[in-house]
């Protein structure tokens, strides 16, 4: 499974979305990503690739694109 | 036979816990088994010395790390120690805390500042690196400790009653948040504890305070530990957004 397939997972699992409808237009607020949901999907992605994020890495998480970004601070690549 | 209160294979971290009820909560837990995670502030030779003595006393290992809680980089670089190192947090006693007595009038900026960012702020940020932790196992344990001052007040304690009030709105708060994650927040509110803090008291304060006991004693950091040795542990699984007196009965 690539980087790209374990965000997409992680994202399908927190926020329940078919995978399909994961891509980088995907942002906070739209969908089911809500407040509650944020941190649940920031658990999702801590799991998935054995990491913690700070706490503006947390806030700054908006969209999928940015998560992606910010996920290559942390020896992620994509 | 087990204990009841059978910790093993729990991870704690411990704030404030070289010295008084941080120090004594440490060591109970050690006890009944969790594996427990040091914290101070002044003296790394006092840390170490801590953690050999739990070494020696019960055979197991502990780890502690020297930092002011109420710096937020501190805080994070730690929790990050500990998900290096354990993966995992089960518990976390938010103990650290200052007093400082001052008057009405006699209160200062860097008084207050000071104050809240060891007793209140810090809270807030263990609580919240705690709480992702223990939200991957959906399973976790907090305890606050707060003061008898922060329910009740005390001469000369406005500043620090008030951050000791605030850390029951963050109990209280956090414990509905965090329920539905089966992670429990509650607080343990003690009255006249035998700690450093009540040294600089005069002979005069200080039987005044004990004459307010109805039970007649001073409280000793083990009472404290012992209730948060019940919190912590799964006697007390359906016990959350509480606020437990360890105060012999005292009125201020």
């Amino acid at each position: 499974m690539t980087n790209l397939d374990k965000l997409i997972k992680a994202f399908s699992d927190a926020l329940e979305l078919e995978p399909e409808l994961i891509n980088d237009e995907l942002s906070y607020g739209t969908e089911s990503w809500d407040s509650i949901a944020h941190l649940a999907l920031v658990a999702s992605i801590e799991m998935e690739f054995d990491i913690m994020l700070s706490s503006e890495d947390v806030i700054d998480m908006s969209s999928f694109k940015k998560a992606k970004e910010i996920l290559t601070k942390y020896d992620v690549g994509f | 036979m087990t204990s009841v209160f059978n910790l093993e294979g729990k991870v704690a971290f411990v704030t404030g816990s070289t010295r008084g009820i941080g120090w004594a909560t440490a060591k109970t837990l050690v006890r009944h088994g969790a594996t427990v995670i040091l914290n101070g502030v002044h003296s790394q030779q006092l840390l170490d010395q801590r953690i050999d003595e739990i070494k020696k006393e019960f055979n197991v290992e502990s780890n502690g790390f020297l930092f002011d809680v109420g710096s937020l980089d501190s805080v994070q670089k730690c929790y990050n120690e500990i998900f290096k190192r354990y993966k995992k947090l089960d518990i976390l006693v938010n103990n650290a805390g200052i007093l400082e007595d001052s008057l009405i009038g006699m209160i200062t900026k860097e008084n207050i500042e000071h104050t809240f960012s060891t007793n209140t702020t810090a809270v807030v940020y263990n609580l919240q690196f705690a709480a992702r932790l223990m939200s991957r196992n959906m399973s976790g344990s907090i305890i606050n400790i707060s003061s008898l001052v922060g329910r009740v007040g005390n001469e000369g304690q406005v500043v620090y009653g008030c951050s000791k009030a605030a850390v029951i709105g963050i109990t209280l708060s956090a414990a509905r948040e965090l329920a539905h994650k089966n992670i429990r927040v509650n607080a343990v509110a003690p009255g006249f504890i035998n700690t450093d803090l009540i040294k600089p008291l005069s002979k005069e304060i200080y039987q005044q305070r004990l004459n307010s006991i109805k039970m007649k004693r001073i409280g000793q950091p083990e009472d404290v530990a012992n209730t948060v040795l019940f919190l912590a542990s799964d006697l007390s699984s359906y016990v959350t957004g509480q606020v437990i007196g360890v105060d012999g009965g005292m009125i201020m």
